[in-house]
């Protein structure tokens, strides 16, 4: 349990991808099953305890504290597990004799009943130390919010037993927890486990961004192209009676479009992109798909008002039949037939642009007949479906991002190899009356710049910081002072969370423009045009 | 018992410091003043430009080493454990366990008998003595660290965590942040303790006083400086640096590879006061006392009465009422937590 809850603690401090990944793989390395596996399922959402709600976490403490010097711990501290987990206070002459294993305090979580759940919980904290008693009180109130995405820990499974990702992800929802035997194959002290389970993912083909100069190398006639459509990359995968819909990484994402779900009665595994609205009459916007996003759950009226449905744009399977190894035209002959006996308002099929030259279709990527396409994909007809990111066969050719002057206002300190520079900025443009404007901050970036950009920028902010919070310095900016940066982005959602009421989508630092004056920089204005749009 | 003196007519707090009118005396003063009695060399306790200043002699060496030699009118080395006569009032300095040199002051007059014990903590620390519970009527303690969630662990776990993260990250170094009086030569000798034989390097700013240290016998073996211009970024790969705090927030903390950010304080024991300081190592290792050591000293003194100060008093106010000790707030101005 303390391997465990050292692990916790580490990670939810480590701001570095690489800097997870090894302490990820060190964990898997050095704990043995079952503890690795329950932890491993912990971090990729796959582990089900019945949860306890705050107020009971609150009640045990008060029950064997002064609720009047809880009170003062937990004003100071703001986090209800942080405090119950540092103010426990163990009973007089308690010394636990064993340090329990991350298995046992599971078991004991699992077999409790609802009455008893409390009683367990305040005797595991009794014999927990104090990052222990974190990790509990995690584990028992849903979500570790560590930072760790479950690829990132399929990843470090990777890492650990030299394999690519895309097996791990193959293999992974036909395994459940403490997945000893996934352990044993990535130590090589067993086979690779083969699954009997249906409707597994299969890992998706991705594409690469056409670069200068790619283009003239690679012969027309060669590719299809199709639309690019901005939704959500699925597959769609139905077998035996079993109905999967997963995001392009493997995880299973049905529960969240049950509507999308619901309509999928077939024999097969399709590759596409998940939109809104009806696709015989309109598509939905970026914004429209955003309301579908990121909800636990989806109520009736939402799922009405924004349907979700599948544009469809390769078979990896069709009843029975593994198509992965067919060149991508006859893929699509069979797709195209396929997609016609599914329900017109949940699937269709996404059409190909049809073009005879490059400028022809540079034209067309330009100027794309609907706001929710970010710009063409080119796949070549002979090639196979492969997992990964082969370079070659698919390519992504996006619109030219928008861009605006923006207003450097605060600059925070970065990590690792960024800590003595302030590498991430939050930039503002101009609203309000003329005479009386005002910077309101849109958006945040902290890539985009090369390394000597970076210690101008560094340098600039020491040289005008106005005042300090932490990590943060603000930065002078006003009409007169104030470093203007040219930022690029992918595009543009409505925010109720942000003052500006707009967030951007991928912002990135494209120049410095170290020879604007602030005043010259963009409006709110220009912003909430291309929102209307 | 019948006391010819009020505890408050003893000590009382003026705007100056502690003060105490029938030895017209100061502890701890925070401006200038006649005559200074120092518990120990954190700036905020030890000052420069007092007429006279009696305290042990490591704190007055210290005072020394950061001021300059002219730092008081006159000084007076005060030993632990005897007793001096200042017009009347009976002086006694005792270990406080906080840094080299820290002490407790006795006061006693009239059969009242006050210890202000300055800042102080009960875990071991093998560059200064242990701190010595007094009896006393009235205790004066410090509550940096007084709410129940501060809970220093053992500090040599703490070490223990630094050392796996350099076998985890050799290719990094680690940068510890550490006050440069006491947490920064506390921090260097528990590498030493825990087996680290590999040069340590330092900032400059903890130069004079680590050699200070050394040279009354506190072995804190090999100390390099870190701030050496010429040497190349790989040449610190796996190094353990320390330096003051602020440092690595400045330019200093570029020369080194992909640094791993550590901070050893008691602070570090909330979660969110390490994530906004930018630290992804948190040392929980504190040179005040936390909770458990404040109330254990409380009870271990015996006193009738306790004065809190600097930190968080209300907390440990209510804890002694609901233990039925009398206790109240002490407000004294001008203390920081420097030394954490």
């Amino acid at each position: 349990m303390n391997r465990f809850a050292e692990l916790l603690d580490r990670l939810v401090l480590t701001p570095s991808r690489n800097g997870k990944l090894t302490l990820l793989t060190d964990y898997f390395r050095s704990v043995e099953d079952p503890d690795r596996g329950l932890a491993l399922a912990a971090i990729t959402g796959d582990l089900s305890i019945a949860a306890v709600k705050p107020a009971m976490l609150r009640a045990l403490v008060v029950e064997r504290m002064d609720p009047v010097l809880f009170g003062y711990s937990y004003d100071y501290v703001g986090d209800l597990a942080e405090t119950v987990s540092l103010v426990w206070p163990q009973p007089q002459g308690h010394i636990p004799n064993h340090v329990p294993t991350l298995a046992e305090v599971v078991g004991r979580l699992q077999a409790a009943s609802r009455s008893d759940g409390p009683k367990v919980l305040s005797r595991l904290l009794d014999d927990a130390s104090i990052s222990a008693r974190f990790a509990i009180i995690k584990l028992v109130t849903g979500g570790l919010r560590i930072g760790v995405s479950a690829r990132l820990a399929k990843q470090a499974l990777a890492d650990l037993g030299q394999v690519d990702v895309a097996e791990i992800e193959e293999l992974w929802h036909g395994l459940a927890p403490p997945y000893t035997e996934l352990f044993a194959w990535l130590e090589g002290r067993a086979e690779k486990p083969t699954s009997a389970a249906l409707a597994l993912f299969r890992p998706v083909m991705l594409s690469n961004a056409v670069d200068d100069g790619d283009l003239e190398k690679l012969d027309p006639a060669d590719y299809a192209a199709e639309w690019k459509w901005d939704g959500i990359r699925v597959q769609a995968v139905c077998e035996g009676g079993v109905r999967r819909l997963y995001s392009r990484t493997g995880d299973d994402v049905s529960g969240a479009f049950p509507d999308l779900a619901a309509a999928m009665n077939f024999e097969a595994a399709l590759d596409g992109e998940l939109l809104v609205g009806d696709p015989r009459e309109t598509t939905g916007t970026f914004s429209d798909l955003q309301q579908r996003l990121n909800r636990k759950s989806v109520s009736p009226k939402i799922q009405q008002q924004y349907p979700a449905f599948m544009r469809c744009y390769d078979a990896l399977q069709i009843d029975g039949e593994d198509l992965r190894a067919l060149p991508f035209a006859e893929r699509r002959k069979r797709l195209e037939a396929f997609v016609k006996t599914l329900d017109p308002s949940r699937f269709d099929l996404s059409p190909l642009v049809a073009f005879s030259d490059w400028e022809t279709l540079e034209r067309l990527r330009q100027a794309p007949p609907h706001p929710i396409i970010e710009g063409v994909m080119l796949k070549r007809w002979d090639s196979p479906y492969l997992a990964g990111r082969p370079k070659g066969p698919w390519f992504k050719w996006k619109r030219d991002p928008h861009t605006i002057d923006a207003v450097l206002m605060y600059a925070q300190r970065g990590h690792g190899k960024r800590s003595s520079f302030y590498s991430d900025y939050t930039f503002g443009v101009w609203s309000g009356p003329e005479g009386s404007e005002e910077l309101v901050p849109v958006g945040k970036a902290y890539f985009g710049f090369t390394d000597e950009e970076l210690r101008e920028i560094d340098k600039y902010v020491r040289d005008n910081t106005i005042e300090r919070f932490g990590p943060v310095r603000s930065v002078r900016a006003d009409r007169r002072n104030g470093l203007v940066l040219e930022v690029a982005f992918e595009g543009l959602n409505r925010s109720t969370r942000h003052k500006s009421g707009v967030a951007m989508r991928f912002p990135r630092i494209s120049r410095l423009r170290w020879d604007k004056p602030a005043a010259e920089a963009d409006r709110i204005e220009t912003l909430q045009a291309l929102l209307d749009s | 018992m019948f006391k010819a003196m009020r505890a408050s007519d003893l000590l009382k707090p003026r705007p100056e410091g502690l003060y105490c009118p029938p030895g017209d005396f100061f502890i701890d003063p925070v401006r200038p003043v006649g005559r200074a009695l120092i518990t120990h060399g954190h700036s905020d306790h030890a000052r420069s430009g007092h007429r006279s200043v009696l305290a042990t002699q490591e704190t007055l060496d210290i005072m020394g080493l950061r001021y300059g030699e002219d730092f008081a009118g006159t000084t007076q080395a005060a030993a632990l454990g005897e007793t001096l006569d200042i017009n009347g009032v009976a002086v006694t300095f005792h270990p406080a366990g906080h840094v080299m040199g820290s002490a407790q002051i006795c006061v006693e007059h009239g059969g009242m008998r006050i210890v202000a014990s300055g800042d102080y903590k009960r875990q071991n620390d093998a560059t200064c003595l242990p701190f010595e519970p007094i009896r006393c009527d009235v205790f004066i303690t410090e509550a940096t660290f007084g709410l129940p969630v501060f809970r220093h662990p053992p500090d040599h776990e703490e070490i223990a965590r630094v050392l796996k993260s350099a076998a985890q990250f050799p290719e990094r170094s680690h940068l510890i942040g550490a006050y440069a009086l006491g947490k920064a030569q506390r921090v260097m000798r528990l590498l030493r303790d825990a087996g680290y034989d590999r040069p340590i390097y330092i900032h400059g700013a903890l130069a004079k006083l680590s050699e200070y240290y050394q040279s009354q016998g506190i072995d804190l073996g090999k100390l390099e400086p870190g701030t050496v211009e010429s040497r190349g970024k790989a040449d610190f790969a796996g190094a353990i640096v320390v330096g003051p705090p602020s440092a690595f927030a400045d330019r200093w903390a570029r020369r080194f590879p992909d640094p791993i950010s550590c901070f050893a304080s008691g602070w570090m024991r909330i979660r969110q006061r390490a994530k906004q300081g930018g630290v992804e190592l948190p040392l929980i290792i504190s040179d005040h006392a936390d909770w458990d050591e404040l109330i254990i000293t409380i009870r271990e003194t015996g006193a009738e009465e306790i004065w809190v100060t600097h930190g968080r008093e209300e907390a440990l106010v209510r804890w002694c009422e609901l233990e039925g000790i009398a206790a109240r707030p002490l407000h004294l101005v001008g203390y920081e937590d420097e030394g954490d």
